[in-house]
């Protein structure tokens, strides 16, 4: 083996969030001139780990060498004038001044203590020349399009002399020709001898412009490998923490309890499209049945329930409810057809922090619970008692404030809230996120039972064995496609994998 | 270590958490009680009728338009343009009971649409607010900065920036008139707050608006027709304004829409920020803003009534608010 000097190199990062440890003993290495992906589920520590690298947040422990010398950069200015620029999924430029500007903001080429205009402009005409983008630079940046101003971002990376550029998820807004343009300017890039760190959870894109790749889970680097060695089915069982041998071996994973899935279809959404992040999605739910939907992260998953309930508008497809085409312009009409839906971050979406457990649980249901616009409280208590004693919640009472309920807890009410709908279709967008063991079963066993009672549940979880072990029927997004509708007898963990990596299962789970 | 990147939790001195949640909670109604003890000692002549009709008179426009913001700002808003909506209202009214737009028959009549009109005509310009914070996204701090800027435009324009003087007791009666005793806009405003304070405890629409000032994107998802609530929400602003122009004009027997609100907007939020309501949305009390105000008012007085200039009355009041806001973090934290 010839011995050579990567980089950049870190090694043994440690970093805890509230004594919650989000790194542990992680490391990265990046040999000059390479294109490495950086691949990790959601709370991998991938971001966390380029934050600790571009000076965002600090290490508790671990060492850092860039160039060959111990670094520890404080900020990302710092980090920025080091060596290391940083491209961000949602472009951080200044959309109303111009390209130029964009460009050489904080660091603006000066003669006689003015600026030297003409002088700035050319060279960065002269910068983007080198991706083969021709523009007038001394338009506003918001004149463009995003790939554009994202070329205007890999323009002001290497004009601040960087030698690594790190980008996060840079084609997750980009159309697919556009992708093309920017792999282009990525593979330029490593012609020139830069180094780039591609961080993206669409397996063709790693494969198309990657030398290697290094997966996070938990907080760790597992596997550092060449894409040339590394099989599609391999990163995705490494990304899950599957053995990859033990899954062929065992085949099809046993089912924990049974389905009563009818023959009645709830709802059918067919070809739905929107923006860039979903292309072509379909999937139906029974009455009775719990319907997985998996996917890699940035497959689509939650965009697709939001078409589904109404809040946001396809760009194209169809959604049938109960044998009628439908169109959900807003959530509160899914709601009237007896649809409900857990988001997937109840911080954001789903919590009223500073309402009571009372007045979060009845929400929805609150205009029914009214007559001319007063509410019946007496009816509303009951609703509230009845679910509290029914799903277990733990609280001091229905006054306590949901923002100091257990995250366990907090989701029992949310759940709460559509349950005392006597909903039809309930969409559960990772229902069990964040919530410990104990919980975690609770939340399980009672989606199960609101199946077994008729209830057509449509199941969004990046856990595979959830979506395996409870669902009736899987699909599988990729990359916003449908690629896979497997039926119960097909489901196994080697089936969902290979359609996240691939793109195809066969219909009895095996492969090739 | 020079710089963390969390927030330090352990900073709060440990009495916050024990009188904080007091202090949150009875911490405006103790000031207003302690101004009051410190004005029957002080203060001669305080405990009079007369000095409590003075007080509350004086405080009851800036509360009326004050119920209207604490529902703009439970629902996560703000609304700048009150005062020029009361200046439109106060401008129109004498134009119609003056008959200086049609003959009426009876004065009686000319009077009640000259109450109707120009309060509804405010609330439609309030939902003209809601509407276009709603339809094109604008912050509500630019969206209503559009009509405070034009409002009173509008109003002058009603009036050629002429001020309008009368002697019309018909319609001054509300904001000069009695009923055993108590000034009408007094009993204009209690009647106010507690409708509000009703709404907003007890009906789907008042948990709608502080469920969307809480989480707006999680009501939505919840079916709350957030677009609908914040219209209306900012509609009710409007009428509230609409009914405090009125009175000023009543009482001062003179409507110049030149002066009409002027600053309200600031005294009312001042009203909502020191009775305790976080601006950031979600939560709100009425009574806590009419406490907000009468303390305001009190220490103005208390000042005037000692011989305090106005000027110092000002900064007086810009302390309270700090004090108020002081309050909020520490309870926050």
């Amino acid at each position: 083996m010839i011995e050579h000097v990567p980089l950049l190199a870190m090694e043994g990062i440690d970093k805890q969030f509230s004594g919650v440890p989000a790194l542990v003993g992680a490391s990265l290495s990046i040999d000059p001139g390479e294109v490495h992906a950086l691949v990790g589920q959601n709370g991998a520590g991938k971001s966390t780990l380029i934050k600790i690298l571009t000076g965002a947040y600090r290490k508790d422990a671990g060492m850092i060498s860039f160039t060959g010398k111990s670094v520890e950069f404080t900020s990302p200015e710092a980090a920025q004038r080091g060596g290391i620029s940083t491209i961000y999924q949602e472009i951080n430029l200044i959309p109303f001044r111009s390209v130029t500007e964009n460009i050489f903001l904080g660091r603006a080429l000066k003669r006689y203590g003015l600026l030297n205009w003409s002088k700035m402009n050319e060279e960065a005409e002269a910068l983007l020349r080198r991706f083969d983008v021709k523009i007038d630079v001394r338009q506003p940046l918001f004149a463009y399009n995003t790939a554009i101003q994202q070329m205007v971002s890999i323009a002001r990376a290497v004009s601040f002399q960087a030698k690594l550029v790190i980008m996060d998820e840079p084609t997750s807004s980009l159309a697919d020709h556009e992708v093309e343009v920017l792999n282009g300017v990525i593979r330029q890039l490593r012609g020139d001898g830069f180094s780039v760190v591609f961080v993206s959870h669409k397996l063709d894109e790693l494969y198309a412009v990657c030398d290697r790749v290094t997966v996070m889970r938990d907080g760790r680097s597992v596997a550092t490998a060449r894409m040339a060695d590394i099989s599609k089915l391999e990163l995705v069982a490494t990304m899950l923490g599957r053995d990859l041998q033990t899954v062929k071996r065992e085949g099809q994973t046993a089912f924990h309890g049974a389905g009563h899935a009818s023959d009645r279809t709830l709802i059918v959404a067919e070809g739905l499209r929107v923006g860039t992040r979903v292309k072509d999605a379909s999937l139906s739910v029974r009455a009775g049945e719990i319907a997985g939907l998996a996917g890699l992260l940035g497959s689509g998953r939650t965009e697709v329930a939001r078409l589904i309930f109404g809040a946001d508008q396809p760009d194209a497809g169809t959604i049938t409810f109960d044998g009628k085409p439908v169109a959900f312009r807003q959530p509160i009409d899914a709601i009237a057809m007896g649809v409900g839906f857990c988001s997937e971050d109840r911080k954001v979406e789903g919590i009223v922090p500073d309402m009571s457990v009372r007045e979060n649980l009845t929400l929805a249901i609150l205009p029914r619970l009214a007559r001319s616009g007063i509410i019946d409280e007496a009816r509303q208590s009951e609703i509230v008692d009845d679910f509290v004693a029914k799903l277990g919640i733990k609280t001091t009472g229905p006054e306590q404030k949901i923002r100091e309920l257990s995250g366990g807890n907090q989701q029992k009410v949310l759940l709460a809230r559509w349950l005392c709908m006597n909903p039809k279709l309930l969409i559960l967008d990772e229902p069990t996120r964040g919530i410990d063991v104990g919980g975690k079963a609770d939340i399980q066993a009672l989606i199960r039972a609101l199946a077994d009672s008729g209830l057509g549940v449509l199941m969004i979880s990046s856990e595979l064995e959830e979506v395996i072990e409870g669902s009736d029927r899987v699909f599988v997004l990729r990359d916003g496609r449908t690629v896979a509708e497997l039926p119960r007898s097909a489901v196994s963990e080697l089936a969902v994998m290979t359609a996240m990596a691939q793109g195809e299962a066969t219909a009895d789970g095996r492969v090739g | 270590m020079a710089v963390s990147d969390r927030p330090t939790a352990g900073a709060v001195p440990a009495i916050a958490t024990e009188l904080g949640p007091w202090l949150s909670r009875y911490g405006t109604l103790a000031a207003l009680a302690l101004l009051i003890l410190f004005n029957l000692a002080v203060t001669r002549n305080f405990a009079t009728w007369q000095t409590l009709n003075i007080n509350l008179t004086q405080v009851a426009t800036i509360v009326i338009v004050a119920v209207g913001m604490t529902l703009v700002i439970a629902s996560g808003g703000i609304d700048l343009s009150v005062g020029s909506l009361m200046a439109i209202a106060a401008a129109l009214a004498p134009l119609i009971f003056l008959n200086r737009i049609v003959t009426f028959p009876s004065l009686y009549l000319g009077v009640a649409i000259a109450f109707v009109v120009p309060v509804l005509l405010a609330g439609l310009f309030g939902l003209f607010n809601g509407w276009l914070i709603t339809r094109y996204r604008v912050q509500p701090i630019v969206g209503t900065l559009i009509l405070f800027i034009a409002g009173r435009g509008i109003a002058q324009s009603f009036t050629d920036s002429n001020q309008v003087i009368f002697s019309t007791p018909e319609f001054q009666f509300i904001g000069l008139g009695r009923f055993f005793g108590i000034p009408v806009q007094v009993i204009i405003m209690v009647v106010i707050v507690v409708l509000a304070a009703w709404v907003l405890r007890r009906t789907v629409f008042g948990k709608q608006i502080l469920a969307i000032g809480g989480n707006e994107a999680a009501a939505r998802l919840s079916g709350v027709r957030v677009d609908r609530i914040k219209q209306l929400v900012y509609a009710i602003s409007g009428l509230c304004s609409g009914i405090a122009g009125l009175i000023v004009i009543a009482r001062n027997s003179a409507a110049d829409s030149n002066l009409v609100g002027l600053g309200v907007e600031l005294d009312a939020i001042a009203a909502v920020a020191v009775g305790g309501t976080l601006l950031t949305g979600g939560r709100a009390s009425v009574f806590a803003t009419l406490i907000g105000a009468l303390i305001i008012q009190l220490v103005r007085f208390t000042l005037l009534a000692n011989g305090v200039p106005d000027a110092a009355a000002l900064v007086v009041k810009a302390g309270l608010i700090i004090l108020a806001v002081w309050l909020q973090r520490r309870v926050a934290t």
